[in-house]
């Protein structure tokens, strides 16, 4: 055994990934800090994931009633829960079998949650209808995406198939595609445009791609993750015209729809745009939507929720994909009611409405005044640029690496920018997340920061970082 | 018959992973560079893409402007259709639509559906555990930590559950493996379990209910192709996640019948027989047990087991131990004995090379919590580098729910003695296994008094798997319809009684031989209920196909 578990960290240290080591590193140094090991700072800073809890922030309070309620419902009694809180967990339970959040639940969900789902998409949407029968509430955006990705992505055959994904993207969706035998045909976000996306550069990955592979979907983040952009109605209808002229599937990763901090930018679902093109779009380009209790002011990651909408499937593969969500027998418990509380939050005149409302409002003037400290302090920094944040939970800056700290990173076997992030964590106690985790075109160099995070814990990323930048720059020119 | 010692040497699956190679970053010398992007998760096109290629051209559909669908029944991943999932299956959908008819007012010859096909508890009525519930209740609203009702052992679980997780907060993601206290928690478990062989936290993965678990490590096992395909050995009847899984891989199944004249007893030559007539067209790599049985409700001896690792051994097999019924044994002289502990009694040699994965869940046991997503399974054995990708494939799932982390954790760490909590957690767990194990033997008895059923001993877990006579001429009757003829049969009882089990075709059995599965869950009223109405409408069925003459084997 203890020969199994040397070799077992020997590994570790050699094939796992940057961030991995990052992260492995970020725990080491708290740990040596707990143990009274001297360092110029006093505790570790990690904002490389985007997980807005980790981070600091609060989850809202009524959220965390109803499920401890729905828990344990001899809370139900004991009148410390507000009328409403008692009022939601009895309803959910009511729709629970046996009265329990221990059953399993239909395979799509809840059907009552799958309903209030549903009604939440079409509010949201305007008049575009939705139907029940389209959604299956899921394990979180990640599985639902894992879920879509087997249903078209063959991993046998003569031909891989392929998946337009963006450069940056979402780490995590290529390597559920690598899983899954499918290829990744990446096509770059136009940095210099506020990262935006462009159909003819979507056009040039994809005739690049055929003949190598079978492009079937394409992957958009909107709002963008790590990029921050947020997709105009007008890109949005073009990118549907692609994607019809081209027969692709389009995945459209929606799950930071309630993030959008530019006042002069709006989250229009694709499904909307969709709808309102009218004949023949609406009636063929197949699409399917994500959302998440894990991002926007929920921020429930580690209690694993999130929905998938189909629209235009083919019925006959529905079935087929009924039966392959049926395999993971249903969602967590849960996670589908963190769900229905998104679909249908507490409202004027209900007893925890102030709060509810008063708590989502700070986390968005948070994240409202984050991204504006952000892009006055990294603006002035020489050496880094960064594209407006018009939503999200991440910025996204350009370093501009002085070439001969571009030499040293080579020597050390490193990418560039992560040879910044680890100086920057050992230096300071800061980590963040290495640009190239994310993929970003060649010669440039990012870095990923989190800013769901409380004000003052910003302050402290963004002092850190501005020492640590200068003294960089100035060490390496 | 000469070994190697070393378990480097008996890496079964170190040639299954090739699939994975993309999900391992890439030391920097061997970045990719392809349309000047770096993009250390794009392996594929490299890595194992190339040589498809060559076909490439001839394949591709022309661009047309009529647009049809990108995802027909042509280009829908062709192991999708062939998957199915008979507890979910169309009995189940069926009667999900009687249950949405009866809410509407619509009328059926009976009031309510019984849904004793799936293994669900708390919708059966089971109550949960107070403890369990209170210490996620905290977790999850931790403003309770100040009130006086709440139990300070339920108060201090939780404030250490919350310690492990990041930011405090169960919504929070964990490590994908999990979070480390509650992998401590389940290691110090196993070892108290299994009189102290040892156990380390390392070799634990929290996972989403015991499913996630074992898909993860058959995808690490599955490989090659043709005769080199990996063949997976599986009881029939077994749990259909597993045929599903081996269909939606494309695996070869391997099927080892259990004894249904003995008690559904695993009989070690049957292995040898399967093992041998399979090896001609595939590579078998992995044999899956369930212990205690699914759907079959046996507990396997120690000697069994130890002759199935024995097996594995010679014959170097990826064991999957499915135990997620480990705390449901009820049959006097049968005890559960844990695969990895016979292993390690059995000796070093044995201890330090069987590659073995057992699972665990929150769903059944004396919890029954099925909604919370809970599970872990401990790995043995496995190259370092192959655990490495087991790593790596589990993160892409990010991580199990952490509230069905933090119910495993009280399972693996209940009250003890000296705690607040301990008599009523003792009372209640006594409670659960007692009903469930007097459900088990009134099962067995009346369904044994019906005229053409018969039930072996339910020794353990949570169903009857009793074989059915059916009529010649009921037989011909779901012939003509294209269906199972104990899929006609249970259709025909959820019509006419609104009783819902899972046909035995679900599950596999002998060619001729038909059965169903239920649940022995239902609260016992109602199993009564349950057991008198199948009763009546078995006899009827009988009737109406002209036969109350039941050949008795």
């Amino acid at each position: 055994m203890s020969l199994l578990r040397e070799a077992s960290s020997r590994l570790w240290s050699i094939r796992s990934s940057e961030q991995v080591a990052l992260a492995k590193r970020a725990a080491q140094i708290t740990a040596e800090l707990q143990q009274g090991v001297t360092r110029p700072y006093k505790n570790v800073i990690d904002c490389s994931w985007g997980d807005p809890h980790r981070e600091g922030l609060n989850p809202l309070t009524f959220v965390r009633q109803v499920v401890a309620a729905c828990l344990y419902p001899s809370l139900l009694t004991s009148e410390v829960l507000p009328v409403d809180v008692q009022l939601r967990a009895k309803g959910l339970l009511g729709e629970c079998g046996g009265g329990s959040v221990g059953s399993y639940t239909s395979t799509a969900g809840i059907p009552k949650i799958v309903q209030s789902v549903s009604e939440f998409i079409s509010q949201r949407d305007g008049a575009v209808p939705s139907s029940p029968e389209n959604i299956f509430i899921t394990l979180g955006s990640q599985r639902s995406l894992m879920m879509v990705l087997k249903i078209f992505v063959k991993n046998e055959g003569t031909i891989q198939t392929g998946v337009l994904s963006p450069v940056p993207s979402y780490p995590y969706f290529n390597m559920a595609l690598s899983m899954q035998g499918g290829v990744m045909v990446p096509y770059h976000l136009c940095e210099e445009q506020g990262w935006k996306l462009k159909v003819d550069e979507l056009s040039r990955a994809l005739h690049a791609a055929r003949g190598h592979c079978n492009p079937m979907a394409l992957y958009v983040i909107n709002p963008g993750n790590p990029t921050g952009q947020v997709q105009s109605r007008k890109s949005i209808e073009d990118v549907i015209r692609f994607a019809a002229e081209e027969k692709l599937f389009l995945l459209a990763d929606e799950v930071y729809q309630d993030s959008v901090h530019d006042p002069k930018c709006e989250f229009v679902s694709y499904k909307k745009v969709l709808f309102e093109m009218g004949p023949p779009f609406s009636s063929s380009v197949e699409l399917a939507s994500f959302n998440s209790i894990s991002k926007g002011y929920f921020g429930e990651c580690g209690l694993r929720g999130g929905y998938v909408e189909f629209v235009n499937l083919d019925p006959t593969v529905m079935g087929h994909v009924y039966t392959l969500f049926s395999m993971d027998n249903c969602a967590a418990v849960l996670g589908q009611i963190i769900l229905d509380i998104m679909a249908h939050p507490p409202q004027p005149g209900d007893p925890s409405y102030p709060t509810f409302s008063e708590e989502v409002r700070a986390i968005q003037d948070t994240l409202a005044s984050n991204v504006q400290r952000v892009q006055t302090v990294l603006g002035s920094l020489p050496g880094i640029s960064c594209q407006p944040i018009k939503g999200g939970i991440f910025a996204f800056p350009q370093l501009h690496i002085p070439p001969c700290a571009i030499q040293q990173a080579k020597e050390a076997g490193m990418e560039p920018d992560v040879f910044y992030a680890s100086r920057l964590l050992e230096e300071t106690g800061l980590c963040v997340g290495a640009g190239s985790e994310h993929g970003q075109s060649e010669g440039t160099h990012h870095i990923r920061l989190c800013i769901a995070t409380p004000t003052e814990n910003m302050e402290e990323v963004l002092n850190r970082l501005s020492t640590f930048h200068l003294s960089f720059r100035s060490h390496f020119s | 018959m000469h070994r190697l010692p070393s378990s480097a040497n008996r890496s079964l699956i170190a040639g299954a992973v090739e699939q994975y190679r993309a999900l391992v970053m890439r030391p920097k010398s061997q970045t990719i560079r392809k349309e000047s992007v770096r993009f250390k998760t794009q392996g594929p096109m490299e890595s194992y893409g190339l040589k498809r290629y060559s076909t490439a051209e001839a394949t591709v559909p022309a661009t047309s402007k009529i647009r049809e669908k990108t995802l027909t029944m042509e280009t829908l991943n062709p192991q999708v259709k062939a998957v199915e999932y008979a507890v979910r299956g169309p009995i189940v959908m069926k009667a999900e639509e009687i249950e949405k008819c009866l809410r509407e007012g619509g009328k059926q010859p009976f009031t309510e559906v019984i849904k004793a096909n799936i293994g669900d508890a708390h919708a059966m009525g089971q109550q949960p555990i107070t403890f369990l519930r209170q210490v996620v209740a905290l977790c999850t609203f931790p403003e309770l930590m100040d009130s006086p009702s709440l139990p300070e052992d339920a108060k201090a679980r939780a404030h250490r559950i919350l310690q492990g997780c990041g930011g405090t907060s169960l919504g929070s993601y964990s490590a994908s493996q999990g979070v480390d206290c509650i992998r401590r928690d389940i290691a110090a478990y196993i070892e108290q379990r299994d009189h102290g062989v040892p156990a380390d936290s390392e070799n634990i993965f929290l996972t989403t209910g015991a499913s996630d678990g074992i898909v993860s490590i058959l995808r690490m096992l599955v490989s090659g192709q043709g005769a080199s395909r990996t063949g997976v050995m599986i009881p029939i009847p077994q749990y259909p996640l597993y045929s599903a899984a081996i269909a939606e891989m494309e695996a070869v199944q391997i099927s080892y019948y259990l004894d249904e004249d003995n008690s559904w007893a695993l009989d070690i030559n049957e292995l040898h027989r399967a093992y041998q007539a399979a090896k001609k067209h595939c590579q078998p790599r992995v044999i899956c047990i369930i212990n205690p049985g699914n759907p079959t409700g046996q507990v396997q001896s120690r000697k069994c087991i130890e002759e199935v690792l024995h097996f594995a051994y010679e014959e170097n097999l990826f064991v999957m131990s499915d135990e997620v019924y480990q705390d449901n044994v009820y049959a006097p002289g049968c005890e559960f004995h844990s695969f990895k502990k016979v292993l390690y009694e059995m000796g070093p040699e044995y201890f330090n090379s069987v590659e073995l994965a057992s699972f665990h869940s929150t769903s059944k046991g004396y919890t029954g919590e099925c909604g919370f997503r809970g599970g872990y399974m401990e790995v043995l054995n496995l190259e370092p580098e192959v655990k490495a990708q087991l790593v790596k494939l589990r993160s892409v799932q990010l991580c199990p729910p952490v509230s069905g982390q933090a119910a495993m954790d009280v399972i693996v760490n209940p009250p003890r003695p000296d705690e607040p909590s301990f008599s009523c957690f003792q009372q209640e767990k006594t409670a659960v296994l007692g009903a469930l194990a007097e459900k088990a033997k009134l099962t067995e008895e009346i369904l044994n008094s019906v005229p053409g059923i018969q039930c072996n001993p339910v020794q353990g877990a949570m169903y009857a798997f009793p074989q059915l006579f059916i009529p010649p001429k009921a037989v011909e009757q779901a012939k003509a319809l294209g269906m199972q003829p104990d899929m006609l049969y249970c259709l025909r009882l959820l019509e006419e009684t609104g009783i819902c089990l899972v046909p035995g075709s679900g599950f596999g059995q002998r060619d001729g031989t038909y059965h169903f599965r239920m649940t022995i869950l239902p609260p016992k009223d109602k199993l009564n209920v349950l057991l008198d109405n199948l009763r009546d409408f078995h006899i009827k069925f009988l009737k109406e196909y002209g036969t109350l003459e039941v050949p008795r084997g």
